[in-house]
């Protein structure tokens, strides 16, 4: 029985991985033949950066099973100090490829660093509390950023607060500059980049809730009392999931940062955080798959199709969403479904005749 | 039962929104200029027939739902006056196309997109300024005409020099160019126009920090009246978030007595200052920038508060300049509202490209690159000026930047007054 669990486990794993590839050889088929309209080609990077946020949000919300309203708040920290170590290394000689790793990884240390800071005091607490704590974290990111100053003249970098003068010699260069955020960021992330993000966090997410550490979180999911009765370190446990998912949302900012011509503080507001959730709700909790179609399927559609309704479109949108709720939840369209994908049927008989 | 039913008169309704979405989406670009305006509907189907009947597409981005939609509606009105207007003359025609960007700068790059998908030649740029930095550079990647009306940052010219650093952080974007004025010049004028009327001895400046145009303003202000003399007693600050409060910073501004409070923001927060300053008694002289303009037709604001307030404007709705009440009665006519500055910039954005074109020798299919390097010659060039609703002679140089004069307005009797 056990074996059969592990079997059908990695052969959705291998699904998932598997239309992740095929989606990403499609695309780029399509983008280097010419073919896509210049619209949908602009989205695809920030697509990909939406599609990291969710997978980090499920992590936190269906796996950990705690409410996180404040991830933009982790994309907010990895876009701004993942942008500045791109655009501080930009006359270093490194390659594009090697500052967008350098960046990626700045921003995941230090959305992780922050993720430590909220999670250690109040993954501690039972409750909601981490919903109110994430969501104040993420106005307050959003404030501090707002007003912070970061420059860099032949001496390093300069920090400041609240004023714009921050001391740059002659030949500095603003990097975030307060209100205006960062301007003038060279594009250096790509669908490649992008990818290859997405298939590490489906790796780490995937490995992670099918290890010991995993089955522990889970637990404490489903029933905090009974997994801590049975020795399970409820703090510790938490914290690691949490501690990663921020990590992830901060890998996702600095690539979404770096796709955009211009950031601001503002993006990475309250909305943006409930945006994400959305995806991962509507997708499913603890489906990465699910996550992944939402993501693409949301943030594509108002954009492309939804534009020619003009001033509805926001109004659809949200018919869509409702409509999406309803239908990935009704019983009778999953049957259908199942109907409708044979190879999902006989896969299950397969199981069943290995059992 | 009743569920199965349910979910097939969904499923339907999915089905009926596909098909009208897809039929619309062939005829959306024509329809959406035809609708609004029925006299370039008319005249589109004339200029194929005529020899110089040439048709070129215009694009432009602007909030045209959420927070700040009445700035990006307002510029595609009064752009669509002005092609109007074009059209019925004959020779070179124009099409109008706005796209929304719910004043977000990733939004307003798809949009922008979009709109070159659309085979867009010349780009009327975005209506704010965030949006307007990403717009910007992708038009000058793409070596795209941009003319914004209101978009006033330095970011979005590129080219100016950071006063801290004496360096250029982004360079000059050679294809860009702007119809108002540029935010460091308004903050500086207005501290100018304060010390040269004597307005003021104690200033009190509330700005919003989380906005570009806003914070730009104040710095220059401020930087500006250190350099005059003018005493800046408080400066305090608000956001998007904060908005609606504004207790703290009149009670600051009241407590420090200043009396002269200078309000570098859009016009709504500015009512609420009003209004809740009235409150309690308060009663200095209000001075503002060109965001103000549009007060006075606010929904539900007792303009009798604004009574006195002062504001540099390029734009007097109440004007009684031959083309401005023309365009004023137009524009009520059409869209049943005055007009404010963003629509009289959009207008002139508009007008000014039209006369910068129409002596020119364009083929049907110029290249949106051809005509973008047509354009930035005429603009330039010594002997191209361009008189309009905002201001007469207005001339570029290779800044960008227009060179135009503000005018100073005070408000009595809830009508603007010229101040000098």
């Amino acid at each position: 029985m056990k074996r059969l669990i592990i079997r059908k486990k990695s052969r959705k794993n291998f699904i998932t991985y598997g239309i992740v590839l095929v989606a990403y050889i499609a695309l780029m088929a399509v983008v280097s033949a010419g073919a896509m309209p210049s619209a949908l080609q602009g989205l695809l990077v920030p697509m990909c950066a939406y599609i990291i946020a969710a997978l980090s949000l499920n992590l936190t919300v269906g796996v950990l099973g705690e409410l996180s309203l404040g991830h933009a708040g982790f994309m907010s920290v990895g876009a701004f100090t993942g942008c500045t170590a791109a655009m501080a290394l930009a006359d270093s000689g490194l390659p594009v490829w090697g500052r967008m790793i350098v960046a990626v990884v700045v921003g995941s240390l230090l959305a992780a660093a922050a993720g430590v800071i909220v999670g250690v005091p109040v993954l501690r607490l039972q409750g909601d509390y981490l919903a109110i704590v994430t969501l104040a974290f993420g106005e307050i990111i959003k404030t501090v950023v707002t007003n912070l100053y970061i420059g860099i003249d032949p001496n390093g970098l300069r920090f400041g607060f609240l004023k714009p003068d921050i001391g740059l010699g002659k030949g500095g260069r603003m990097i975030v500059n307060g209100p205006n955020g960062i301007s003038g960021i060279t594009k250096i992330s790509s669908l490649t980049a992008g990818f290859i993000i997405i298939m590490l966090c489906l790796v780490i997410i995937f490995n992670l809730v099918d290890s010991h550490s995993g089955r522990a979180i889970m637990a404490l999911r489903d029933n905090r009392i009974a997994a801590e009765s049975v020795g399970i370190n409820a703090t510790k446990y938490k914290l690691m999931a949490f501690v990663i998912s921020a990590a992830m949302a901060g890998a996702a900012g600095a690539l979404y940062a770096l796709s955009q011509n211009t950031v601001t503080a503002n993006k990475f507001d309250f909305n943006t955080s409930i945006l994400i959730l959305v995806f991962v709700v509507l997708g499913g909790l603890g489906n990465m798959l699910g996550s992944i179609v939402a993501a693409t399927v949301l943030y594509i559609l108002p954009e492309t199709w939804l534009r020619q309704f003009s001033d509805y479109r926001m109004l659809i949108y949200a018919v869509v969403l409702i409509l999406m709720m309803l239908i990935t939840n009704s019983s009778k369209v999953r049957m259908l479904l199942a109907k409708l994908l044979p190879h999902k049927k006989s896969a299950e008989k397969e199981g069943e005749a290995d059992a | 039962m009743s569920k199965k039913f349910l979910a097939l008169a969904l499923a339907l309704l999915m089905v009926c929104a596909c098909l009208t979405g897809c039929g619309d989406s062939s005829s959306s670009s024509t329809a959406s200029t035809a609708s609004t305006a029925s006299t370039a509907s008319t005249d589109e189907s004339a200029p194929e027939a005529s020899a110089d009947g040439v048709t070129l597409k215009i694009g432009g981005t602007g909030p045209l739902t959420g927070g700040a939609a009445i700035y990006g509606n307002a510029a595609k009105n009064g752009a669509q006056i002005a092609v109007d207007e074009i059209n019925a003359l004959g020779g070179l025609q124009l099409e109008l196309r706005y796209e929304d960007d719910v004043h977000d700068s990733e939004k307003a790059v798809t949009a922008y997109n979009t709109l070159k998908d659309w085979g867009m030649q010349i780009f009327l740029g975005s209506v704010t300024s965030k949006p307007a930095v990403a717009t910007s550079t992708e038009a000058n990647a793409d070596h795209i005409f941009f003319l914004t009306p209101s978009a006033s940052s330095t970011d979005v010219l590129g080219g100016v020099e950071n006063p801290l650093t004496e360096t250029i952080e982004i360079p000059r974007k050679d294809n860009i160019f702007q119809m108002c004025f540029v935010d460091p010049n308004q903050g500086s004028a207005s501290a100018q126009y304060i010390y040269d009327q004597k307005l003021g001895t104690k200033v009190a400046v509330i700005y919003k920090n989380d906005d570009v145009y806003s914070t730009g303003i104040y710095n220059s202000f401020s930087t500006k009246a250190e350099e005059l003399g003018i005493e800046v007693v408080s400066a305090t600050t608000f956001t998007d978030d904060t908005s609606t409060d504004f207790s703290v910073q009149i009670a600051d501004a009241k407590d420090s007595g200043a009396d002269l409070v200078f309000l570098p923001m859009y016009y709504e927060a500015a009512s609420m200052i009003l209004i809740q300053a009235d409150a309690v008694g308060y009663e200095p002289t209000w001075f503002g920038v060109d965001g103000m303009d549009g007060i006075l037709t606010l929904d539900g604001f007792d303009t009798a508060l604004a009574e006195g307030v002062m504001l540099l404007t390029p734009f007097n709705a109440d004007s009684s300049d031959e083309a401005t009440s023309k365009f004023v009665s137009t524009y009520k006519e059409q869209f049943g509202d005055v007009p404010n500055q963003f629509a009289a910039d959009a207008y002139d954005c508009v007008w000014s490209i039209y006369n910068a074109l129409k002596d020119e020798d364009i083929a049907a299919d110029a290249s949106a690159s051809d005509l973008c390097d047509k354009l930035i010659a005429k603009f330039t060039s010594s002997d191209f000026s361009y008189d309009g609703l905002t201001g007469e002679g207005m001339t570029w140089d290779e800044t960008g930047a227009v060179s135009k004069s503000p005018k100073g307005m005070v408000i009595q009797d809830g009508a603007y007054v010229g101040l000098d």
